[in-house]
C-alpha cells in the first residue's frame, strides 16, 4: 500500500505508536474497553491529513462505529472530523484520488471477494474491481456469491468454528468454479480465514491482498 | 431438542451435526437460492424498491410508536362487530384463554392454519394433552406435525425435507401410495385435510396484520387452507402478537406485496383475506363466534428498548433467513427457537431472556446480509452487536473473556507493550511448536480446520525502520 501510494506521488507516514482500532473488543460487546483503544488511535492519528487503511473492516470501525462509541462525549466532534479523513485503500485510490490504473501487472485469472464491512458498512463494491480490471495481464472473473461472508467474523471464527469453516467451504466451492489462480480481497482478516482454509484443503488458489496485487510491476 | 438441555450447548451440538452434513446443507442452499433468485426478479418490478422499503418500514413504525392507540382502535372495531378480544400478557394467559373457549364449545377437534405465534405459546402440546385432536392444515405444517417436529423455517416449515422423505413419511403415517411426485403428495394431504375441515369444531389461525382502521385481521396464504380454517368451523380463534397492528387499510396495498416479494418472491400471495368478525345477521356463512387473542409475551419489553424496538416492525417474511449464511449452514432447528435466523437471534433474547439466548447474537459474523435484505429495514446485525454489548455489560461473557478484553486494552494502549507482546507471541509460537495442531494447542479452535501462517519474521514497524 505504501509503495503504491508513493508511486502515485504521495507522501506516506507510519505513526509508529499505532496498535489496533479496537474492533475485537467492540465486536465482542466490550464497548468501554474498545473506546479506550480508540482513544489511543485518536491520539496517534490526530495530525494525519488522510488516513489510509488496508482493510474495509478497520475503516468501518473508525468511520462508522467510532461516532457511535463517542456519542454524547466531549470528543464527538473530533471523532466525526477524523472519521471523514479515514479511507479504505481502494476507495481512497478510486473515489478520493480518482486513480483507477496504478500501472500494476500480474498474469493470471483472479476473482474478488468482498469483505462484508467494506461492502455493507461502507458501500465499497466498484472501486476494487475498477483497479483490478486495469491490472495488466489479469482477467477478473466474478465468483458465485462473491458477496457472501467468508466465515471469519472475528471471535465468531473461534466461538463457532464449525459454522465459520462451513461458510469458507462454500466460498472455496465458488472460487474453485471460476478456475481462478488468485482470490483477491481488501481485508486481511478475510484472507487469513480463506487462505487458512484453502491451504488446509490443498487448493491451488493463491490468496492475495489487493495492495499486494497493485504493487506488482 | 430436549427441554433440559442448555440452549448454548444444544445450539453448538446441532450446529456440529448440520455443518458436517454436506448433502443437507447443499439441499438447503439450493432451495434458498431459488427463493433469492425469484425475489430479486420480483423486486426489480417495483418502480423503486428502496423507497418501498422505507415506506413499509414507516407504516409499521407508526403503528409501533402508537401501539396503545391503534390496538384500542383495532379491538373496539372488532368488538363492535361481535368478535371477542382477549388481552393476554404471556403464553400462560393466552393458552388459558384459548383452552377456555374450546372447552366452552364442547369441541372435539381443532383445525389450524399456519400460525407461528401458536408455536411460541406451545398451543398444540397443551391441546393434545387436554385430549383434543389438533390438525395443521398448511401443507408444510402438516408435514412437520406428522414428523412430530417444530417448523424448520417460520415461512417454509418443511423446507428441509426432500420429496422422497415426504413420500416415506406419508406412506408410514397416512398409508399413502408410493410416489415422489409433489403434486400427488399434495393430493394425499388434501384428501386427509378436507375431511378434517368438515369435522372440526374450532378453527385457529394467526394474523399477518391487524388493521386498526377497520378492525380486521389480514391473513396471507397460498393454499386456501386459512380461508377454510377461518370460515368452516363454527368458532374461529385468531392468535396474534400485538406488534402485528398496522394503522390503515391502505397500508396493506404496500405491505401485502412487500411481504410476498420478500418472503417468497411472489408479486402477491395467492389468497389474502380480511376478517372482521363472526357471521353477521344478514350473512349466510362464516363462524358463529370469532375470538382475537392479543399476545404480549414480552413484546412490550422490546417496545421499551429505544434502540431495538424497530425489531417490532418485522412482518415475518423470512427474507433475513433466506440470505443468512449462518441459517444456510446450520438450518432452522439448530436455533432451538420459535423464530429462527437473524430476526430470531435479535428478538429471542428480549422475549426469553438474554442470559440463555445471548449465544445467538454471537453466532453471527455480523455480515449484514440480513439488514440489507429486510423489507422494513430493521437494523438486524447491529442489534446483534447491541445484544452482545448488553450481555458483556452484565458480565455474562464470563470472567475469562473480561480478563482477555481488559488485557487487550492494556496492551493496545501501550505501543511498547504491543511490541513486547508481538515478540512474546513469536517466542511462544516457537516454544509451542511441539503441540501445534494438537488439542492443547491454544489455537486449536482455529487450526482444527484452518492453517495459520507463521508470524512474519519482520514486523511492519521493523520493515518501516529499515526502509527509511
Amino acid at each position: 500500500m505504501v509503495n503504491v501510494l508513493e508511486r502515485l506521488g504521495h507522501e506516506v507516514d507510519y505513526p509508529e505508536g499505532q496498535t489496533c482500532c479496537g474492533q475485537p473488543a467492540f465486536n465482542s460487546g466490550y464497548f468501554p474497553e474498545a473506546k479506550k483503544v480508540a482513544d489511543h488511535f485518536l491520539n496517534t492519528f490526530a495530525d494525519a491529513d488522510l488516513i489510509a487503511v488496508p482493510s474495509g473492516s478497520c475503516t468501518a470501525m473508525i468511520r462508522k462505529f467510532y461516532p457511535e462509541l463517542y456519542q454524547d462525549s466531549p470528543q464527538s466532534q473530533v471523532v466525526s472530523e477524523l472519521s471523514g479523513r479515514v479511507f479504505e485503500f481502494t476507495e481512497l485510490l478510486v473515489n478520493h484520488l480518482g486513480v483507477t490504473d496504478v500501472g500494476a501487472k500480474l498474469e493470471g485469472t483472479a476473482t474478488y471477494h468482498d469483505g462484508c464491512h467494506g461492502l455493507r458498512e461502507l458501500g465499497i463494491q466498484d472501486a476494487p474491481r475498477k483497479l483490478l480490471e486495469n491490472v495488466k495481464g489479469l482477467s477478473l472473473v466474478e465468483m458465485d456469491e462473491a458477496q457472501s461472508c467468508c466465515g471469519f467474523g472475528g471471535t465468531f471464527a473461534i466461538k463457532f468454528p464449525q459454522i465459520s469453516t462451513a461458510m469458507t467451504q462454500v466460498k472455496l466451492g465458488s472460487a474453485a468454479q471460476t478456475e481462478a489462480d488468485y482470490l483477491i480481497s481488501g481485508d486481511p482478516s478475510c484472507l487469513m480465514q480463506i487462505g487458512g482454509y484453502f491451504s488446509r484443503q490443498n487448493s491451488s488458489i493463491q490468496c492475495l491482498h489487493i495492495a499486494e496485487v497493485l504493487d506488482q510491476q | 431438542m430436549s427441554q433440559s438441555t442448555n440452549p448454548t450447548t444444544q445450539f453448538q451440538t446441532d450446529a456440529n451435526r448440520v455443518t458436517a452434513d454436506d448433502d443437507r446443507r447443499s439441499f438447503l442452499r439450493s432451495s434458498l437460492r431459488g427463493y433469492q433468485t425469484t425475489r430479486t426478479a420480483t423486486q426489480e418490478r417495483f418502480l423503486n424498491y428502496e423507497s418501498a422499503r422505507i415506506a413499509a418500514g414507516d407504516a409499521k413504525w407508526e403503528a409501533i410508536e402508537n401501539l396503545d392507540t391503534y390496538l384500542a382502535q383495532f379491538a373496539d372495531k372488532l368488538e363492535a362487530r361481535g368478535a371477542t378480544v382477549h388481552w393476554c400478557n404471556d403464553s400462560e394467559e393466552a393458552r388459558s384463554a384459548i383452552l377456555e373457549i374450546i372447552k366452552k364449545h364442547d369441541a372435539q377437534s381443532v383445525i389450524k392454519s399456519k400460525c407461528m405465534t401458536t408455536e411460541e405459546i406451545h398451543l398444540n402440546d397443551l391441546l393434545e394433552k387436554e385430549g383434543f385432536e389438533v390438525v395443521e392444515s398448511d401443507l408444510g405444517e402438516f408435514i412437520v406435525q406428522l414428523r412430530e417436529e417444530a417448523p424448520y423455517h417460520f415461512v417454509f416449515p418443511a423446507m428441509h425435507l426432500k420429496k422422497e422423505e415426504i413420500n416415506t413419511l406419508f406412506q408410514e403415517k397416512l398409508k399413502s401410495i408410493n410416489t415422489n411426485d409433489p403434486e400427488e403428495l399434495t393430493m394425499v394431504a388434501r384428501e386427509v385435510l378436507r375431511q378434517k375441515y368438515l369435522s372440526a369444531d374450532i378453527g385457529i389461525s394467526g394474523a399477518n396484520f391487524g388493521v386498526a382502521e377497520t378492525g380486521m385481521i389480514s391473513i396471507t396464504e397460498n393454499e386456501g387452507n386459512a380461508r377454510l380454517t377461518t370460515s368452516l368451523p363454527k368458532v374461529h380463534i385468531s392468535l396474534m402478537g400485538i406488534e402485528k397492528i398496522i394503522p390503515r387499510l391502505e397500508d396493506l396495498a404496500l405491505l401485502l406485496p412487500m411481504l410476498a416479494t420478500a418472503g417468497t418472491g411472489q408479486h402477491l400471495t395467492c389468497y389474502n383475506s380480511q376478517l372482521g368478525g363472526p357471521r353477521q345477521e344478514d350473512e349466510s356463512d362464516g363462524p358463529v363466534e370469532m375470538h382475537v387473542v392479543l399476545l404480549d409475551n414480552h413484546r412490550t419489553r422490546l417496545l421499551a428498548d429505544p434502540e431495538q424496538r424497530d425489531a417490532l416492525r418485522c412482518i415475518r417474511c423470512g427474507a433475513c433467513l433466506n440470505v443468512c449464511p449462518i441459517f444456510k449452514n446450520v438450518g432452522g432447528h439448530t436455533y432451538g427457537t420459535t423464530y429462527q435466523g437473524p430476526i430470531g437471534s435479535v428478538i429471542t433474547p428480549h422475549l426469553r431472556g438474554l442470559k440463555d439466548w445471548k449465544h445467538l447474537s454471537h453466532s453471527s459474523s455480523l455480515c449484514g446480509a440480513c439488514s440489507e435484505t429486510c423489507p422494513v429495514k430493521i437494523d438486524l446485525h447491529h442489534h446483534l452487536l447491541r445484544n452482545r454489548r448488553d450481555a458483556a455489560g452484565k458480565g455474562q461473557g464470563g470472567i475469562g473473556e473480561k480478563i482477555l478484553m481488559v488485557g487487550f486494552t492494556i496492551v493496545m494502549r501501550r505501543p511498547w507493550l504491543y511490541r513486547l507482546a508481538g515478540g512474546l507471541g513469536k517466542l511462544g509460537h516457537v516454544l509451542t511448536k511441539p503441540i501445534h495442531g494438537t488439542r492443547i494447542d491454544p489455537f486449536y479452535a482455529w487450526k482444527k480446520t484452518r492453517d495459520l501462517d507463521d508470524p512474519a519474521k519482520q514486523s511492519f514497524k521493523q520493515y518501516w525502520k529499515s526502509r527509511k
